[in-house]
């Protein structure tokens, strides 16, 4: 390679690149790895992890494709990207799987090797797309990365299926050199993680410099691409997904508070990720806690709550279904109780590791009775670590549960994240009782009219608690019509006061004029993308994203009249939207997407230039895409 | 019990009963029961603030507001679900289980398998009527087959689960059957189970004076009971009858009754041993049931494992030593870049 004359750097400001294959092709590990390495160069990024349900689906067959998808800049950015202008192939179903989704004039890397009549079959194709001048809208690059593995690892004494297996970084490492990636960060990790297995470590580290150097040699690539640094703010970074952020949010919380966190949960995608984390760092303290089901999770979270600890348990919508009469006995006991729903595709099973935001109202309404409880949605990853510790906030000050709705595309999308100084996080401060003098169970305070939380073990507070409707004050089981009234109307008062506590809604660009799109959860980056383009180009509109969804922020009500028209984008048929109409009286309209993926930027601009009498909306999308790639 | 100068005046029975007055129909077994707590807990010498009486749904589980310590009337099924996290949280508490034949082998049976299994430190008393009373008499997962009820007219056609076998095979370390009319019995049974570490799971025959009368008759009635009872007392051979005359012995795996005189007792009469590793003998004896043999009542198993909550505090406290919990650095992780303050003027757009 020292014989060969170095290959013109083109520099490229955004670039999204889609890995695909097998889904035991190591499309997810490659994808982490690259995520790392582009974090380590100093570029923003977004990334957007898509797998199967099944865990090894058929080899070569379209429902066994797992994808990667990462969006990296030199400048801010807030999404995985619309279309990826690069998409890595293993097999000739991810091509047929991704191929529609690569940008005109694409680069297309292709495993070349799998392109036979048996693979070409298996993913329904009828002709070698390869030969037959279906992808001439692309530029093509076949790589036989089996053979280049093969030969690059020839002298090992590995056997044929190990060395095979190790393409996945030959393929990394063209990557590495066509965006000029450090290697280093991948090279630690192989080493770390096989340390037990040398020969595979030394295998794997071959196959990523042998990919490497190919980029450099081989006549495919004319050039390579340098995304320069994103002008971040200053300080130390680390790339986050959003179910790392909440467990660290969880332990962070307890921290705060000087209680012990208890996790009771049943493992469900895509939140089993938060038991596991949590269950690595006992040395924090953390009680973590497999349950037999799902109601057993939530119960023993409740129990522990009764006792003190903070009671948290995880799951997603099916799981929440579950545990919805623990919610109700929480919400009724007056206790503490975090309930974490990683959202993702329903009814029933549906998608499960599909994304979607369709379980606002089951958080909102999915009990028996009057059953109010305070519901929260962080906006990105990282936003997951500061909205899980202010769900724990609201719990043990309000004596009530709270529930948190993330989704499948926050909890394993990856975003750069400033590490946040322990230090400077406000303590949660939250006080036993202690005085028998006068001691009631429900005894209220008259700020937050959140009751005493009396614990097992102290002496002269013995008290019961239960799921019947007991009487104000005393907590004494009660029948009495007028004290069932005055009960229910003090629950929806004590969840209506930690509006007090939101602070004022931020409002991204004009707080008044023609258009204010308002959402909430893992939309954000797609709604501030389009807004923030469209307002570019001169448009009168705004965006507010509501991260307390139950009580809303106070203000919000005002900020909604002051715009001619409202839209609300949302992974699901409009629930956000219902709460909003219903609230509000105004006449806000749905943009709806249940696909299980996230909103692309172009699909919200396209619905507000619609809604702005925009007459080219059909292309006003890809104008402010070009537009963007341009400036 | 010896009183130290510096303890607090020793508690009695009234020290546990609560001020709310107790709603369960006149005649109910549950009474018998309430009282008989009441006066042995004071015998335990634990603080009345260590106490936890958790429940779920049915007439037994309105038990905890009787009772004058920290108490929690879950729901249906998930007591002991909700016991696990208590003990978790604190291992201090001596926690207690009320439940029924409906609470624990219908709707809770999953929560119930898997607290034994796990050998969670609590006491589980389960209240077997053989019916569903408060939803005003059904047929519960204990009727015998035939048994009519409201909802079995023409009589249940499902045969009936056996809380001590079902207990056993879930591994549980202790299991007693005891009923609430052998006020004696019953208070021996409660003190083992505060005794043993681990769950302690007991059986308690209990009659519904309205929708299950005299259920229990043929077995507890004490004109008969010691023809229809067999005592298990650790180390002793299997005897049994009014005049000590009847033995169990195994023809196979089968077990048989063998009639002998009194006091020559054959050799091949089994001898109950409730400390055995391995549960097979007292699972065998829990089969053991009216009409063909006389009913087991006493402990059939009382074995020592490492508890829940006392393995998972060892695993804490081992990670503790080896790794400090460092807040900053567990959030910060293993792969951080440092982005330098002057780089906005050197990256040009």
């Amino acid at each position: 390679m020292a014989d060969t004359k170095p290959k013109p750097v083109e520099t490229l400001e955004s670039v999204t690149i889609r890995f695909a294959g097998d889904s035991g092709d190591g499309i997810q590990l490659s994808g982490t790895q690259f995520t790392t390495a582009t974090a380590m160069s100093g570029n923003d990024l977004s990334t957007l992890p898509d797998f199967p349900a099944e865990i090894r689906a058929p080899a070569g067959t379209l429902p066994g494709v797992s994808s990667f998808q990462i969006h990296f800049s030199s400048k801010d950015i807030l999404t995985p990207g619309d279309e990826p202008q690069v998409l890595i192939a293993m097999n000739p179903a991810a091509l047929k799987a991704h191929v529609k989704d690569v940008v005109s004039g694409g680069i297309l890397i292709l495993n070349a090797d799998t392109f036979t009549l048996q693979n070409l079959e298996k993913a329904g194709y009828k002709s070698n797309p390869l030969e037959d001048g279906s992808l001439a809208d692309y530029r093509v690059i076949p790589v036989p990365l089996s053979t280049l593995t093969a030969n690059t690892l020839e002298d090992t004494a590995l056997k044929r299926t190990h060395i095979d297996r190790c393409k996945n970084f030959f393929a990394l490492g063209i990557m590495y050199w066509l965006y000029d990636r450090p290697l280093e960060p991948t090279l630690d990790w192989i080493q770390k993680k096989f340390q037990k297995m040398p020969e595979i470590s030394e295998a794997n580290s071959k196959a990523l410099h042998a990919g490497y150097a190919f980029g450099e040699t081989t006549e495919l690539f004319q050039s390579h691409y340098h995304v320069g640094k994103a002008p971040i703010k200053p300080g130390k970074y680390r790339k986050i997904t959003g179910n790392e952020a909440t467990a660290f949010g969880l332990i962070a919380a307890a921290h705060l508070s000087g209680r012990t966190l208890f996790y009771g949960s049943y493992p469900i995608t895509p939140a089993s990720d938060i038991l596991h984390e949590l269950a690595k760092h006992k040395n924090f303290g953390v009680k973590t806690f497999q349950a037999e089901d799902e109601i057993a999770a939530v119960g023993a979270a409740i129990g522990a709550s009764f006792a003190g600890h903070i009671g948290v348990t995880g799951t997603s919508g099916p799981g929440v279904a579950l545990k919805s009469e623990a919610i109700g006995l929480a919400v009724s006991t007056e206790l503490p109780l975090i309930v974490l729903n990683i959202q993702r595709g329903g009814p029933s099973t549906g998608l499960p590791t599909k994304t979607e935001q369709a379980d606002l109202l089951q958080a909102y309404g999915g009990r028996n009775g009057e059953s109010p409880v305070a519901i929260l949605a962080p906006a990105t990853p990282s936003d997951c670590f500061h909205m899980t510790i202010e769900a724990v906030r609201i719990a043990l000050k309000y004596m009530t549960p709270v529930v948190l709705l993330s989704d499948g595309y926050l909890a394993n999308g990856a975003e750069p994240w400033k590490i946040p100084d322990v230090a400077s996080l406000p303590p949660l401060p939250r006080l036993n009782a202690s005085e028998p003098e006068g001691f009631f169970p429900f005894k209220r305070d008259p700020e937050t009219l959140a009751r005493l939380w009396a614990l097992p073990g102290t002496p002269g507070l013995e008290h019961r608690i239960g799921g019947l409707e007991k009487a104000d004050v005393t907590g004494n089981v009660s029948y009495e019509p007028e004290n069932h009234e005055r009960m229910v109307h003090l629950r929806a008062e004590k969840i209506q006061r930690i509006a007090r506590e939101i602070p004022p809604t931020e409002i991204l660009g004009p707080h008044q004029g023609k258009l204010l799109v308002v959402g909430w959860g893992s939309s954000y980056g797609a709604i501030a993308s389009a807004v923030q383009n469209l307002q570019k180009q001169g448009l009168e509109v705004a965006a507010v994203h509501v991260r307390h969804l139950n009580p809303f922020p106070p203000d919000l009500g005002r900020i909604l009249k002051n715009y001619e028209q409202i839209l609300v984008p949302e992974m699901n048929l409009g629930q956000f939207l219902l709460l909003l109409r219903a609230h509000y009286l105004v006449p806000a309209v749905g943009l709806n997407k249940v696909k299980g993926q996230p909103f692309k930027v172009s699909e919200i601009e396209n619905k507000i230039l619609q809604m702005l009498g925009n007459k080219e909306t059909s292309d006003g999308g890809n104008k402010s895409r070009a537009a963007r790639a341009n400036a | 019990m010896a009183e130290t100068k510096a303890a607090p005046p020793a508690l009695t029975r009234k020290d546990f009963i609560s001020d709310q007055i107790v709603r369960w129909c006149p005649g109910c077994g549950d009474f018998a029961i309430l009282a008989q707590t009441q006066k042995f807990l004071p015998t335990l010498n634990i603080p009345r603030e260590k106490f936890v009486f958790i429940s779920g749904i049915g007439c037994a589980a309105r038990f905890p507001y009787y009772v004058d310590t920290y108490g929690f009337h879950s729901i249906h099924g998930r007591a002991p679900a909700i016991a696990t996290g208590v003990k978790c949280a604190n291992p201090d508490l001596s926690v207690w289980v009320v439940t029924g034949d409906g609470d624990s082998l219908s709707i809770g049976t999953n929560h119930l398998i898997h607290a034994l299994r796990r050998n969670i430190g609590i006491n589980i008393l389960l209240f077997n009527n053989e019916v569903y009373g408060l939803t005003k008499g059904q047929t519960s997962p204990t009727s015998r087959m035939g048994t009519k009820t409201k909802s079995t007219p023409y009589g249940s056609i499902q045969e009936p689960m056996i809380p001590v076998s079902i207990a056993l095979a879930a591994e549980a370390t202790f299991v007693a059957r005891t009923f609430d009319t052998n006020l004696d019995h019953l208070s021996e049974m409660l003190l083992r189970a505060a005794r043993h570490k681990g769950t302690a799971f007991i059986e308690i025959l209990q009659n519904c004076k309205v929708f299950n009368d005299g259920a229990f008759a043929d077995i507890t009635e004490r004109s008969h009971r010691e023809e229809t009872t067999l005592t298990l007392s650790h180390g002793k051979p299997l005897v049994f009858g009014k005049e000590k005359n009847k033995g169990i012995r195994l023809r196979g795996y089968v077990p048989e009754i063998v009639e002998f005189e009194p006091g020559r007792a054959p050799p091949e009469i089994l001898v109950h041993d409730e400390k055995h590793p391995d549960s097979s003998l007292a699972y065998l004896l829990s089969k053991l049931y009216t009409p063909k043999f006389p009913v087991p009542i006493g402990v059939f198993r009382d074995v020592e494992r490492p508890t829940y909550e006392e393995l998972m505090r060892q695993q804490i406290e081992a990670v503790k030593k080896s790794r400090p919990a460092d807040l900053q650095a567990l959030i910060a992780g293993a792969e951080t870049w440092q982005v330098p303050a002057e780089r906005d003027a050197e990256e040009g757009a």
